[in-house]
Parts: structure tokens; sequence; C-alpha cells
């Protein structure tokens, strides 16, 4: 149970200590992080797809 | 100055350059040659056996694809003293972060067993049964890296590159056509034009020759060696060479099964292997030590590159300088890594197939966000300072990730979907 709890304070430790991104957010930055998010989105939608597909014939 | 005096000094110069490149040279060299890992070995094998030469120049193509993206990981370790993962956890923030920290520990994983299934296959050609061939991996795994010292660990590796080299006196034992050769392979051409077939063929042999475990490893291996900003320039021709050995091993297996197995269906090297023994007993052993070879780099690298990863992140010691006692995590999650991937192969009726497919649709996922978080670092002049990409750079990386991120999203894409560009 410590194990567990220490892991997760560690977690919460670097959640925290990389809060703040220091990259300079310019507008082409926010574009392709933006863009990212659109593409990986639509391939996890793809594989969400393809998983029902497949347990639908199973 | 007469004229030995000046090809004294030229040749006193140049040796202090192959010197010097020999102190530096390593992370360059084991990712490039590491890149030809099991699966790896499998696409150009099958590459050869359905077109024989002709894809000779596609792969060429490969070599400034490889360079011009693995150069940028030399430039970022160098400079910033990170390693991958922590450069994206602090420039982007804690959920890119978390997101490429946990895609790669997934990738990696199911890449290490595709290893262990490429070396079990390749061993069991000689009798070795499958078991016998982790424990023994495993083992040489942990001796190489549990010695405590980066540089061992590095030349071990690199005697493990030459080892990779087998496939050239291989191509010169089934005597292919050199004239062949030169009509077939170096003038561009799409053998029966671009069918499906071809398509998934070119895609597989770029998604092999860039994968995302590359950009973490050859990072924290830059790192962990110590290289400063002053060898960047041998760091660089370090990664150039190793993406020319890359690329002329490929084409050497090419021409090994373009020669003796075109037209034959080949579903892994490891039936390559076989049924090249059928026509030259010792052509088909090289082409199973070539494999199982190809596997043990892979293994090694890709194991390396998740460790050095979550080391950074949660801020354990993890370098191979140091001692089990000084890095246990770094180690433990090393092993960790490396038994449970290994013990996949042995399971009967593990789903392999499943596995080596899920690969494919997983890299997918973290080779356009790592590539577009390297050029993004790379523009970063804050941190990069006149290591900074210059327009050109960025011009040529930008073409070469856009073209890799839709081509291998394709290459995903149509694994999960084989239909879907008939």
């Amino acid at each position: 149970m410590r194990t567990i709890n220490q892991f997760f304070s560690k977690i919460r430790e670097i959640n925290q200590r990389y809060a703040k991104p220091t990259v300079e957010m310019s507008r082409g930055v926010k574009f392709s992080l933006a863009l990212l998010r659109v593409y990986l989105f639509l391939l996890v939608v793809l594989m969400v797809y393809k998983f029902i597909t497949v347990l639908k014939v199973v | 100055m007469d004229f030995f005096s000046l090809l004294y000094y030229r040749f006193k110069k140049v040796w202090k350059a192959v010197r010097l490149y020999l102190v530096i040279a390593g992370p360059g060299l084991v990712v490039m040659i590491a890149d030809n890992d099991a699966g790896g070995i499998t696409t150009y094998a099958a590459t050869g056996a359905k077109y024989g030469y002709h894809l000779i120049w596609f792969l060429l193509l490969l070599i400034p694809v490889a360079y011009y993206v693995q150069e940028m990981t030399v430039r970022l370790g160098a400079v910033t003293k990170r390693g991958h993962a922590e450069a994206i956890f602090e420039s982007f923030g804690a959920f890119w972060g978390w997101f490429s920290l946990l895609d790669l520990m997934i990738v990696d994983w199911l890449t290490l067993v595709t290893e262990f299934v490429g070396m079990t296959a390749a061993l069991s050609i000689f009798g070795v049964p499958a078991w016998l061939t982790v424990i023994l991996v495993v083992l040489l795994m942990s001796i190489i890296v549990l010695n405590g010292r980066y540089w061992t660990w590095e030349k071990i590796a690199l005697g493990f590159c030459l080892l990779n080299l087998i496939y050239i006196p291989a191509a010169f034992m089934v005597n292919p056509s050199i004239a062949d050769i030169a009509s077939h392979g170096l003038i561009p051409n799409l053998p029966g034009g671009l069918t499906n077939e071809l398509f998934f063929l070119l895609m597989a042999n770029i998604g092999t020759t860039i994968a995302p475990w590359m950009l973490f490893f050859q990072q924290s291996s830059v790192v962990d060696k110590g290289l400063q900003e002053k060898d960047i320039k041998m760091g660089k021709i370090d990664t150039f060479i190793g993406a020319i050995i890359t690329v002329a091993i490929a084409i050497f297996i090419v021409i090994v099964t373009g020669t003796l197995l075109n037209g034959a269906p080949i579903d892994d090297a490891a039936t390559a292997a076989k049924l090249l023994m059928k026509t030259n007993h010792y052509v088909g052993a090289f082409m199973a030590i070539g494999l199982f070879d190809a596997g043990l780099l892979g293994a090694i690298c890709i194991s390396l590159a998740s460790s050095w990863a979550f080391g950074e992140i949660f801020g354990w010691a993890h370098s191979l300088n140091t001692k089990v006692k000084e890095a246990p995590w770094f180690y433990i999650s090393f092993l960790f890594t490396l038994i449970t991937a290994g013990v996949v192969p042995l399971i009967p009726g593990a789903p392999l197939v499943l596995i080596t497919l899920f690969v494919q649709v997983v890299a997918v996922t973290l080779l356009p966000a790592a590539l577009v978080f390297l050029i993004l670092l790379l523009n970063d002049k804050k941190t990069m300072g006149e290591y900074a990409n210059t327009r050109l750079q960025n011009i040529i990386s930008s073409v070469i990730v856009g073209s890799i991120i839709i081509l291998s999203t394709m290459y995903g894409v149509s694994a999960l979907f084989p239909n879907i560009f008939q």
C-alpha cells in the first residue's frame, strides 16, 4: 500500500514539475499541437471502429 | 613546404580526425545498424523475394531520410543534455509527455517481443530450442548492460554491428548478376505498376527505416556518452556512416533473396533462411545468423530506450556508467522489459501475428508525434541557439517528416483495414 502511495505521489510530483510547457507557444507550435490532437483522435476512432467490427464478427 | 612535408601534414590531420571520430563514433552507428532488426530483415528478405533487384533504388533513397531525422537527435541531445522523453515533458508539458512515454513503453515492449520471435526462429534452424534461446539472450544482454560502463557496452554493441555485415559475403556467394543489379535496381522503376502489394511493401520499408524507439534511443545515448556541442559534427558523420551501412546491408539482403528466392512467398526471414539452406547451406546459415544478430541488436537498443526514458522522467539514476547499486530502478526496468517480452514467444498459442500487427498500428500513433516534437524542439532558438534548424534544414526535415507521417499512417491504417487502398 505504501509503495502504491509513493508511486502516485511521484506521478503527482512529475505532473507538477512539468505542469508548464517551457517551449514558446507561437502560432506554429499551437497549430502543430492542435493538428496532432486531431490526428490522434481520428486514429483512436479508427481503432475503436476496428475493435467493434472485430467483436461483431467474433 | 616540400611535397612530402605537405603530404605528412595532411596525413597527420586526417589521422587526427579519424582518431577523434573513433572516440565519438557509436550512437549513430549502433542505432542505424540496430534499425535492421528482426522485422527489418524480414521486410528486406520479402522485398527481394517478391520484386528481385527492382526496389534497390528505393532503398538508396532511405539514406537521406534516415540521416536527416536521426541527426536532429544528435544536436538535441548534445545541446540540451536531455533525452527525448525528458525534452518532450519539459517543452510540451505533462500531457504530451505521458502520452509519448506510455506509447513508447507499449511500442518498445511489443517490438521487443517480435525481436525474440525472430531470434528464437533463427536459432531453431540450428536445433536450439526456443526456451534456451530466450535464457541465453537474457543472460547475454544482462552481462553486456550490467557491466557498469557505457564504453564497454558500446564496444560490445559495435561488435554485434560488425556481425550484421554477414549479409555482404552471403550476397557475393550467390553470384548475382552485376549487370542485372545495375539495370534493374539502380534505375527508378515500379515493377508491375503501383499495385496495392507494392505500395504496402514500400511503406513497410519506410516503416522499418524510421522507428519511434530510434529517436529516443539515439538522443539518450548521446547524452549518456556525454557528447558536447563540439562533438556534433563527428556525431553527424557517425550517423551518416550508419545510415549508409544500414541501407547497404538492406541492399545485400535484397540481392541474396532476389537472386535465390525470386518469386518465392516469404512471410518471415526465418522461412527465407530455411529456403536458402536448400539451395546453398552456407548462405541459409548466414541468413539465420544475421537474423539472430539483428534481433539481438534490436533488443539491446529497444530495451535501453525504454529504461533511459523512464529514468529521465522518474528521476532515477539512468546511466550505463552506474553500477546496479547506484541505479537499481534503471536496471530493474531494463530486466523487467526484457524478461516479460522474452517469455511471450514461449507461451503456446501466443497471438504473435496479432502482436506484429499491433506494433505497426501503435507505432503510427507515436511516430508522427515524436517527429513533430523533434522539429519543434529543433526550432526552439532559446534552447538550441546556433544549433537550431536553419531554414533549409526545416524545409528538408519537414518534407521528410511529412512524407513519413503520411506513408506510415497509410501503412498503419492498411494494417487495420487490409483492403482499404484497393
